[in-house]
């Protein structure tokens, strides 16, 4: 037992004097300090860097970040409405298995041989997405359902040589901040103009009216997103992809993968690039650490050339009817071509893509149907129930999935008191749209999901009777 | 047992596993959702009358029908077939590191997985706190003042940067002007691309005999029509430019801005401060040096701190401690807006937070002399292997915490390239090693970081299987060019890959491509 020497750190093997000794004879230098010759002495940080104390203690160390987070409230022990981009759906526990293996969790690349199964995961992936969007092109997933949208009109953009995309007024103003920076300022020289549509004052869906007046030979995408931003299924999507089609234009379609098994896939009603978010397919929230945004396309070469990031296809190896699978068309990346390559690529959220390759695969279509309708079924109940309240109305009542926009201007009650109030129920309301939509008044965006159940909403609607009452 | 016979003992797992899309049965269920509750079903009907009639779905998709027990053993198995760093990884410039079981354990708590972004503040106090702790020991690593973690790993922070530099200059009218951004071209890729992406010409410079391009090239380069200046120190090949300080002096001079690329700071953790070499930015892969896993590719996060005058620009929110606790600052009139939704991949904060925390600044400073004293040693025994070159060679000094070393001589004496022996080391039960960004400077190249992580017997094992490999390359070339042959799968065929007739992204495009004919003939 040494006994002057502090103890080994559990995560670095070599922290003992007599290993550092032998390397540093191996090599023939007097010290550690040494090895670090190049950096000029100026260049060096002349004090001991100030930090916490070490907790080099794992019981202590989990302790004490358990205790932070306990500061938090969380969905489970509240009674949550919020989505918004960010959803509270069904984790199987067999995802949540999956996704800590270690051989998952850690590395970083490989290749086709050694980490082959991760790369039949990646594929898999792919393959269902591809039967839920009935796309035959599915990337693996960039950092978000905005990112992809980003890429997606950028990549419209290339293949029509035009500058400017049309897309809803109504749509997630966070989303539409990622947009904007996408499409970068009107300084730079390939900027692409952001043209937003205004709603049919009716439905909520895009106004065709003003889509055709302001479409032209300039536009290189229509985006529109189906469920949207306040929740509206847009019955008027075939429509919008002839009219894009008709001036030249790309079709893109933001789509949530939780409601393909009862919604249309967007390529049936005219989609060239769909996207979307993949959260809801097997990741947790994680305070909005889970999302992850998908790509697709018809499998057309000019489409797969100008994809960012990595496309995985299936290939056969040396021995006669085995499949192994690897990266297809990457030169076209940045990896590959730097500044010239298609957009920029790098680490993304690639461990949810074998989470939401594993989800799709315990779903299975029927799965899908069921998960689909429980949500229609509730979120429809929850709308009903709320607009039974005095003074509470439903913004577009009739075609939407998961989310509506509830509003409560006949209450006399801002939706911050309201929200306020509800906390004392234990219940997170939906989330707050009046600055965002000015339009809507006192509003709120409420998600209902299959893990709500019809307990949950009645006591939702008896504390919101209780509070706009008072 | 010899150290020989040691080294030959690793075979993959093979399970044969089908494409999931081949498996199953009709009618089998991994997991089912209740029907909606009777008083539901009576109050609105059925689920498909609440779809307009145009938008339902009016074919299954064709997706798999098995059991949960079946899937779980397929992506089991799936998971067993990947080598995944359980063998030795020092996949250089990634910072290969142990990834702590108490915080995926800790992330996993509904404390974290099940909180929302949108939540009330005060009820995300403990989460906000975690994120505003962690910053301060990376403004205290950095000297900057301020980090936010919005960025989805080390290419987003790039592109976060790119953002940062346009919203800084427009603010100051010149952004039409300084549509440049000086790079290098041992960069990284991302650095070069972003700044395209973000609309900036991209100025490349190369290097010189010494590892890194002349001053007077930095010189030439800039210009009033410089936005920014985005370079990594140390670079992958282990090289310092102890003339980084006049660099910053320079692009500052012509009015452009410094971003340091941290992704190489395992070497320099508490050795160095980016803001005191003048930068006024920098960003640091939380997936990389802080402990986070990479999860093969994010989720992940390129933490971006920059100095005070650069902070109005950050993207939105920032996390800032008030009187009352912790907040999310959303007002912040001069920001480049959104690069992501929310507030980035929090739980890797967390966990970043909480490798910071169980290293200490002792942990820290330890960590990045053993990855350098590492990296030397490897070098040492590198470099009695016949066949390979150390870059840049004649750089005397000790390199830092990763080397580039090229297999030229042994590509060109027996045929067998880097690729070939990436391959072969997997069959050793070794995680195929890095090779190095586009373009290859030095010929057949191979990045080896060791980090903290690894023993000084896995090490030593690491390098005896190069020598091995070596040997057989000179003895049974095609031994080598033909690996690897202890995998799950044999070696595959690449040709399909860039072939539109051939390759398919999805089992859906593989039926129509490859057996459409099949089934018809």
């Amino acid at each position: 037992m040494r006994q002057n020497e502090p103890s080994a750190h559990p995560w670095m093997a070599n922290s003992l004097a007599d290993i550092k000794q032998a390397m540093l004879k191996e090599i023939g230098a007097r010290s550690v300090e040494e090895l670090f010759e190049q950096i000029p002495s100026s260049h060096r940080l002349k004090r001991p860097l100030r930090l916490p104390r070490q907790l080099s203690s794992e019981a202590e160390l989990k302790r004490h970040l358990v205790d932070l987070l306990a500061k938090n409230e969380n969905c489970e022990e509240n009674l949550n409405f919020l989505g918004a981009g960010c959803w509270q759906h069904h984790v199987p526990a067999v995802v949540d298995e999956i996704v800590g293996r270690a051989e998952f969790l850690t590395p970083v690349w490989g290749s086709a041989q050694s980490d082959h199964g991760r790369n039949q995961a990646w594929f898999e992936y792919a393959s269902q997405l591809g039967e839920l969007l009935a796309m035959e092109v599915v990337q693996l997933s960039v950092y978000s359902w905005g990112c992809a949208i980003g890429h997606g009109i950028r990549m419209a953009a290339r293949l029509t040589g035009r500058h400017e995309v049309l897309l809803p007024r109504l749509i997630d103003p966070e989303r539409l901040s990622v947009i904007r920076n996408y499409c970068e300022p009107q300084e730079m020289a390939r900027h692409i103009d952001v043209v937003q549509i205004g709603h049919d004052r009716k439905t909520g869906g895009l106004d065709l009216k003003e889509l055709k007046a302001k479409i032209s030979a300039r536009t290189a995408a229509v985006y529109f997103e189906s469920p949207g931003y306040l929740g509206g299924i847009e019955a008027e999507g075939a429509e919008i992809a002839r009219i894009a089609r008709a001036a030249g234009a790309e079709t893109i379609v933001g789509a949530d993968p939780i409601s393909l098994g009862l919604l249309k896939p967007p390529a049936e009603y005219g989609a060239d690039i769909a996207v979307g978010p993949t959260q809801p397919l097997g990741v947790h929230m994680n305070c909005g650490g889970g999302v992850g945004g998908y790509i697709a396309s018809r499998d057309e070469e000019r489409y797969v050339r100008e994809y960012n990031g990595f496309l995985v296809s299936i290939t056969e190896t040396s021995k006669t009817g085995e499949f192994g699978f690897s990266l297809a068309s990457a030169h076209q990346t940045s990896y590959g071509m730097r500044e010239a390559g298609k957009d920029w690529t790098g680490n993304s959220v690639y461990l949810w893509a074998i989470a939401n390759a594993v989800y799709m695969s315990l779903l299975g279509p029927k799965g899908f149907e069921e998960v689909g309708a429980l949500i229609l079924q509730q979120a429809h109940y929850a709308a009903r129930a709320l607009a039974r309240i005095k003074g509470v109305r439903i913004q577009f009542p009739k075609a939407f999935f998961k989310e509506f926009v509830v509003n409560f201007d006949g209450t006399g009650k801002t939706v911050a008191r309201i929200n306020k109030a509800l906390r004392r129920h234990r219940i997170f309301g939906g989330k707050d749209i009046s600055r965002e939509f000015p339009e809507f008044g006192q509003s709120a965006l409420y998600c209902v999901t299959e893990t709500h159940s019809r307990e949950d909403i009645d006591r939702l609607a008896a504390a919101l009777k209780e509070i706009v009452g008072k | 047992m010899s150290e020989k016979d040691k080294l030959a003992t690793y075979h993959a797992p093979v399970w044969s596993e089908p494409v999931v899309m081949e498996l199953g049965h009709p009618g089998r269920r991994g997991q089912i959702f209740a029907a909606a509750d009777a008083k539901i079903r009576k109050a609105v009907g059925e689920a498909r009358s609440l779809l307009p009639a145009a938008m339902r779905r009016r074919q299954a998709p064709g997706l798999p029908e098995l059991s949960e027990p079946e899937v779980q053993r397929h992506y089991l198995h799936l998971s067993q077939e990947t080598l995944g760093m359980m063998g030795i990884s020092l996949f250089g410039t990634c910072t290969m590191k142990y990834n702590p079981r108490v915080s995926e354990m800790v992330a996993a708590r509904p404390d974290l997985a099940a909180l929302h972004p949108h939540q009330p503040e005060d009820t995300l106090q403990g989460i906000l706190e975690i994120i505003h702790s962690f910053d301060l020991i990376l403004r205290e690593l950095s000297g900057m003042d301020q980090f936010i973690f919005q960025a989805g790993g080390g290419a987003d922070a790039a592109y976060t940067n790119c953002c940062v530099t346009r919203a800084y200059h427009q603010a100051r009218g010149e952004l039409a002007r300084r549509d440049e951004i000086v790079t290098s071209i041992q960069a990284h890729p991302c650095n070069a691309a972003t700044a395209a992406a973000a609309g900036f010409k991209v100025v490349t410079l190369q290097l010189e005999e010494n590892g890194y391009p002349s001053l007077d090239a930095l010189k030439a380069a800039v210009s009033n029509r410089t936005a920014a200046l985005l370079i990594g120190n140390p670079d992958d090949m282990g090289i310092y430019n102890p003339e980084i300080r006049e660099w910053t002096r320079i692009v500052h001079e012509a009015g452009g801005l410094c971003f340091y690329d941290h992704a190489n700071f395992n070497g320099v953790m508490g050795k160095l401060r980016a803001r005191d070499l003048g930068f006024d930015a920098c960003m640091y892969m939380l997936h990389k040096t802080f402990g986070a896993p990479k999860g093969g590719g994010g989720p992940a996060v390129g933490a971006y701190g920059c100095s005070r005058a650069l902070a109005p620009f950050l993207p939105t929110p920032v996390v800032a401690k008030t009187a009352d606790g912790y907040r999310l600052d959303h007002e912040r009139p001069k920001s480049t807006g959104k690069i992501r939704e929310y507030w980035g991949n929090v739980p890797q904060v967390m966990k970043a937070y909480a490798w910071a925390r169980a290293m200490g600044a002792e942990g820290i400073n330890e960590a990045s002399d053993l990855s350098v004293l590492a990296n030397n040693y490897m070098d040492k025994k590198l470099g009695e292997i016949r066949g390979l070159s150390r870059s840049n060679p004649d750089v005397g000094k000790w390199r830092m915490e990763m080397t580039r070393w090229g297999l030229g001589k042994l590509k060109e004496e027996t045929g067998v390239g880097t690729a070939d022996v990436a391959n072969r080391m997997a069959d050793y039960g070794i995680d195929p090693y890095w090779m190095s960004h586009e373009p290859w400077i030095v010929p057949e190249p191979f990045t080896p970081e060791a980090g903290e992580m690894y023993s000084k017997e896995d090490l030593d094992r690491w390098v005896a299987v190069i020598a091995r490999i070596v040997e057989e390359a000179y003895a049974d070339p095609d031994l080598v060019k033909t690996a690897p042959h202890a995998q799950a799968i044999h070696r595959i065929k690449s040709a399909p890959l860039d072939d539109p007739k051939q390759w398919a992204m999805t089992w859906r495009a593989y039926l129509a491509k490859h057996r459409h004919g099949q089934e018809a003939g």
